[in-house]
């Protein structure tokens, strides 16, 4: 018995010694390398092309910490994640970091022992429908036949909007993204809805995406963020101003491109930005050029959207909430200083 | 004095021999027969031509974007753009060949093995379950003679499939031999601990085992203590597998007749004996179908490993579907998965019948 007690008290001081020492911006930086989980492949937010090379706005969402912490973002070791297993990965702490577009909720912010650095993209449930059907707003939409995709909060988020409104509808559940466009473009459904992001990327599957449209109503809040353990303060820091300092820099109108020329400017908010004046990287625990190498190697926030997700991508998706709160939007960056 | 001759056989009427005889003896043998054949003829001509046309005539096979896809057919140039990330994965390109030359050795290895009238076949064997193994793996992933580091979670695609599946087969076959045994066993700590492993890892599902490794294993396990993804898969396969495969042997042991063994125990062959010299080779012999029943299983059920974020072939395939830049070509890379999932199976089975042949030794019932 007193050498079972013993064994648990060891175990028990292994585990505390472990989470003492968990500060995970030392680890990286020992390590080398920034283990950053993403998704299996969800359009515009994290996907390989032909040459196994991620790309997406959560996967910029990993290279602007690498290039913060490490100044290079090729250093950086990419874990495929399923919903399921994405928490589990972040608790064990197999991942350093999370940017896989998970939603921003009470409970995973608070009972699953995680934090949200912030909202990389503030998404919503959307529908999209058949122009022909001549319906300019969702609460047009009574009686109306839905597509929508097994397993998702759609189907509630759906039930609950219809309820409240006091609206008929039915639904046709599919398995997968092609099977439920599909279902859409051989009419068995009036309407399909998901993910606003997911709808534009739905959309060019269509036989002729010029059909359909995308309605400008919203039934749901889902601000997809970067998400850090619970308990490392640090690190938190450093996820949060990496994101905040490629909105910043968006702000100033500094880019991937000018950030050199812009290095000599005069305006000291700039010279904040680019880590020539103020505290620079000091309170993070970070090289004094971070941000620079955030927005030399990564860009902005606005070129990362418009890359990925935006005009110079196939899904060309508008800037909407996502566009910075001087413009419209409601992504709003704490100043530096 | 008459000489009876026969008058020689006259030939059989036209309708019953050559083309026309063989069509009225299997298709139209009866109205209903007829009527059955009209319309599978039917059915046959309203999908087969189309079918084609979309594969073939209509396809486009070359180019390398979206554009080049200006045909009505199949666009395979979206199998071909990709293909080599279907084959490997996340894997270097500049290391493919290490993955090209361990299957080449495997593949030459096992046909060393196969062909008859080898010498020094026991060496070879010998060396393909234990030093094949190592060197495998440290040619998969590097760290010496200058060869660069390539980690598991990059390797994918086919590659991936066949490393999950030959692991398992290496594994499941012997330790099932061995729990096989040890559940007909006479000694009761032997045989309830086969009963209790097999009765365990064959009552839950293939997919709750791979989902423990990669989500329950991690939190009981302290945090700096890191078992990589790929292990934990591989372990969970393996023992599962075996719990299958020593199922089918105790099948095989179940079928020979008691008199063999009492044969064994006359002559004063000791247990081992008695097993490796007359018991195992015509029980595993008997079973051949069913372990390759298991094998073919298990190289198709490697595809769940894409709920833990594995990519082999169907997931890898599947994750490609999402390139925003090659949207809605699901169908081509799903035919082309099947079609590769087909080509090994079916040359399992072609092996496996063959094997059969081999060893009949006139047991079989016709």
């Amino acid at each position: 018995m007193k050498k079972m007690s013993f064994i648990m008290v060891a175990v028990f001081l292994m585990i505390s010694a472990s989470l003492a020492a968990a500060g995970t911006l030392d680890e990286v930086k020992k390590r080398g390398q920034l283990v950053c989980g993403v998704s299996t492949g969800l359009p515009g937010f994290s996907i390989t092309d032909e040459k196994g090379v991620w790309h997406g706005i959560d996967v910029d969402g990993c290279k602007a910490v690498a290039a913060a912490v490490l100044g290079d973002v090729s250093k950086i070791k990419y874990v495929p994640l399923n919903s399921k297993e994405r928490f589990t990965a972040l608790q064990s702490g197999e991942i350093d970091l999370l940017v896989r577009g998970t939603t921003w909720t009470m409970h995973r912010d608070t009972a699953l022992g995680m934090n949200f650095a912030g909202v990389n993209y503030y998404d919503g449930q959307g529908f999209l429908v058949k122009k022909s059907l001549g319906v300019k707003s969702a609460k047009e939409l009574n009686g109306a036949t839905f597509c929508i995709q097994a397993g998702t909060t759609t189907e509630l988020n759906l039930a609950d909007y219809f309820a409240n409104n006091k609206m008929k509808y039915e639904t046709v559940v599919f398995d997968t993204h092609d099977q439920t466009a599909a279902g859409f473009d051989t009419g068995r459904c009036d309407c399909l809805t998901s993910d606003q992001s997911q709808l534009y990327g739905l959309r060019t599957h269509l036989k002729d995406p010029a059909s359909a449209v995308v309605l400008p109503d919203v039934i749901s809040k889902e601000p997809l963020g970067p998400v850090v353990r619970q308990g490392d303060d640090g690190w938190f820091n450093v996820v949060r101003w990496s994101l905040f300092a490629m909105l910043n820099a968006e702000e100033m109108g500094v880019t991937s491109a000018n950030v050199d020329e812009m290095k000599k400017s005069d305006n000291p908010a700039i010279r904040r930005l680019v880590g020539l004046e103020g505290d620079k990287g000091g309170s993070l625990n970070l090289p004094d050029d971070w941000s620079y190498q955030i927005i030399k190697q990564v860009g902005n926030y606005a070129e990362s959207f418009e890359r990925n997700v935006g005009q110079d991508s196939p899904l060309k998706i508008a800037r909407g909430l996502n566009a910075l709160w001087n413009n419209g939007g409601i992504q709003y960056a704490p100043p530096m200083r | 004095m008459i000489i009876h001759t026969p008058h020689p056989d006259l030939p059989a009427p036209t309708t019953s021999v050559g083309a026309i005889g063989w069509l009225k003896r299997n298709l139209f043998s009866s109205p209903v027969n007829s009527l059955f054949t009209l319309a599978a003829l039917y059915v046959l001509y309203q999908l087969v031509p189309p079918m084609f046309n979309w594969a073939f005539i209509d396809a486009n096979w070359v180019g390398d974007s979206r554009e080049a896809c200006t045909n009505d057919g199949a666009c395979w140039v979206f199998v071909r753009v990709r293909f080599t990330q279907f084959m490997f994965g996340f894997y270097p390109e500049t290391e493919y060949w290490r993955a090209i030359l361990a299957f080449c050795m495997l593949g030459s290895l096992i046909g060393y093995l196969l062909i008859e009238g080898l010498p020094k076949k026991g060496w070879v064997a010998g060396f393909t379950i234990i030093g094949y193994p190592v060197f495998a793996y440290a040619l998969f992933y590097g760290g010496w003679f200058g060869l660069p580091v390539v980690e598991t979670y990059k390797w994918g695609g086919l590659m991936l499939t066949l490393i999950l599946s030959t692991v398992g087969m290496f594994f499941a076959l012997p330790c099932g031999i061995i729990l096989a045994l040890g559940r007909r066993s006479s000694m009761p700590v032997a045989r309830s601990l086969s009963v209790v492993y097999i009765e365990l890892w064959r009552g839950v599902p293939l997919i709750t085992v791979l989902f423990m490794s990669s989500v329950m294993l991690p939190l009981f396990i302290p945090e700096n203590i890191r078992i990589d993804k790929l292990l934990r898969a591989l372990i969970g396969i393996s023992m599962f597998q075996t719990a299958y495969m020593a199922e089918v042997v105790r099948s095989g042991l179940q079928a020979l007749p008691k008199g063999q063994t009492e044969a064994a125990d006359a002559m004063g062959l000791s247990y081992w004996q008695s097993m490796y010299l007359i018991v195992l080779p015509q029980a595993l012999k008997t079973v051949i179908p069913g372990i390759v029943n298991t094998f073919i299983e298990l190289f198709k059920d490697t595809s769940l490993v894409m709920i833990i974020g594995l990519f082999d072939l169907l997931s890898i395939i599947q994750s490609s579907f999402t390139d925003s830049k090659w949207l809605g070509f699901s169908v081509e890379g799903y035919i082309f998965a099947g079609l590769v999932y087909w080509i090994f199976c079916f040359s399992l089975s072609q092996y496996s019948q063959h094997l059969e042949r081999k060893l009949h030794t006139g047991h079989a019932r016709m």
